[in-house]
């Protein structure tokens, strides 16, 4: 049994067309006329030709890439290793904090305490405080490798930001659901682990990233400390020439990560959804 | 007198399913019409495509003598003169149930906070809900919820209200006073279109029953044809499976 579309379907399909064609039209011309404009803003502007020597400069650029590049690795190291370090301290407090057993009262209120506390401290005080001042404690078994005890920091300061991201998200899924799990007979661990969690990981996944990107940022401020990472070898660098060029390069090293990265984190959670409704 | 609503050769599918096939149906002023048939005959389906929550493959729906399946239709200001009813409730939980009730008049209609509120007052309490006023959904049994959803749909005051089931998830003691509600309102004469499995009620309040089966209207008349003396062999069978 064939099916034709009658005349009129044909006819506003045509039109459903030329309505598409339109809405391209006007945001290819509206896109073009906003990048024209701000280019011949910037471009026109008194200062480019100096701007475009102290910072766009092609030899600087070159010269220089090989120091930043090398700094940028120590970037890159750090944050692979904080990452993950950070993503367990942030759920096992953000679960701590959700418990209701009265034996984990003690380790509740450390949590709160310990999420309100770092949450607050400006992370290069946190940093310069577990380089500088743990070392200074002369503790065995502490160490000393200043991008160890950096990464320490950072993992201090991020786990706190992320248990409230991750609280956040627990709390946000419906109490149903706890509801249901507890009918199928499932332990209140097993309920937070099988289904809490994961749909409670998925719904902050971008305020997670956002904190990702900020910590790869972040990695930067053991420049203070001495650590020839990627920003303290493009000033280092800046210094001896006196030229920025190093710093837009740092700059463009640092988005050639993160740009990918949230697109990726983007089409990850729109095939999540997509399977959750059944597209 | 012209019909109210006009549907043509409606044709909907999702992807190689076909999940309505030719439905001609004419829904005239006060008009009360239950769609009947089994789960998947395409009852829900047909309402969404009324209110333009689908984009139907091919057909026409003519509203009030516009052609609103035309892809130039505003359906915005379609939709704020089709008011729509779910199984699942859809109330807004962030809100109260004053707040859900004037969400819609005053921010689509434009009609003032003191105005709306007034109106969705002396709705709810006509409908029992006048102690309810501030309670959040969640707080509310499943039948508040559903007449809360009604008095919602009805506040923006709508030329046609289509009721998608709304009684399906509810227990037998509470499908009661919901109905309640749409037997008020068809009395009052309220056009509507309602998919249902409630034969009884369908029989004392309907104006039309329509049986779908596989997204074909197999059969439409009154109450008492359809329900009572069905020419359609699958009709009386269905009708032997609900009674």
């Amino acid at each position: 049994m064939s099916w034709e579309p009658s005349a009129r379907e044909l006819e506003r399909r045509a039109v459903r067309r030329s309505l598409h064609r339109r809405g391209l039209l006007i945001a290819g011309a509206i896109t073009t006329v906003v990048a024209i404009g701000l280019y011949l803003l910037i471009t026109t502007s008194a200062g480019w030709p100096s701007f475009k020597e102290a910072f766009l400069n092609g030899y600087h650029a070159r010269k220089s890439f090989h120091a930043v590049l090398k700094g940028f690795w120590i970037n890159v190291k750090m944050f692979l290793i904080a990452e993950p370090l950070i993503l367990v301290v942030g759920i096992s407090v953000a679960i701590i904090r959700n418990t209701v057993t009265p034996w984990l009262t003690p380790v509740r209120i450390l949590a709160v305490i310990y999420t309100d506390v770092f949450r607050g401290l400006p992370t290069l005080l946190v940093v310069s405080i577990t380089c500088l001042g743990l070392p200074a404690l002369n503790l065995t078994g502490v160490p000393t490798d200043l991008v160890v005890l950096g990464i320490f920091g950072l993992v201090l300061c991020y786990g706190a930001y992320v248990a409230e991201v991750v609280r956040a998200g627990i709390d946000s899924i419906h109490p149903s659901q706890i509801a249901s799990a507890d009918a199928l007979g499932l332990s209140r661990a097993q309920a937070t682990r099988y289904v809490v969690l994961p749909q409670a990981l998925r719904r902050v996944a971008p305020p997670l990233l956002n904190d990702f990107v900020s910590l790869q940022k972040d990695t930067c401020l053991v420049a203070g400390v001495g650590v020839f990472e990627t920003l303290l070898a493009a000033t280092d660098y800046g210094n001896y020439h006196f030229n920025f060029t190093p710093f837009v390069v740092s700059g463009a090293l640092f988005l050639m990560l993160t740009i990918p990265l949230a697109r990726l984190t983007d089409y990850f959670g729109k095939r999540a959804l997509l399977r959750e409704r059944g597209r | 007198m012209t019909a109210l609503l006009e549907v043509s050769n409606l044709r909907k599918s999702y992807g190689d399913q076909v999940v309505l096939h030719d439905i001609d149906l004419t829904v005239n002023q006060h008009d009360v019409i239950c769609l009947i048939g089994a789960s998947g005959s395409g009852k829900s389906t047909l309402l969404r495509c009324l209110n333009l929550l689908e984009q139907i493959d091919d057909g026409t729906i003519v509203f009030d003598e516009n052609e609103i399946s035309d892809p130039r239709v505003d359906v915005r200001s379609v939709r704020r003169r089709i008011g729509m009813v779910f199984q699942a409730y859809n109330l807004f939980p962030h809100l109260s149930v004053l707040q859900n009730c004037t969400l819609a008049p005053m921010k689509v209609a434009g009609i003032s906070r003191d105005e709306a509120t007034e109106r969705a007052r002396a709705r709810l309490a006509r409908f029992g809900l006048g102690d309810k006023e501030n309670a959040h959904p969640d707080q509310l049994s499943g039948g508040q919820q559903q007449r809360v959803a009604l008095v919602r749909a009805l506040c923006t005051q709508p030329d046609v209200l289509l009721l998608d089931e709304i009684t399906a998830a509810l227990d037998p003691e509470l499908v009661g006073e919901v109905l309640d509600i749409v037997r008020a309102e068809a009395e009052a004469g309220m056009t509507m279109l309602l998919a249902t499995h409630e034969m009884g009620f369908a029989r004392e309040v309907a104006t039309k029953v329509c049986f779908l089966d596989n997204g074909r209207i197999l059969e439409q008349g009154p109450p008492e044809q359809v329900l009572g003396n069905p020419t359609e062999e699958r009709t009386r069978e269905f009708l032997r499976r609900v009674l």
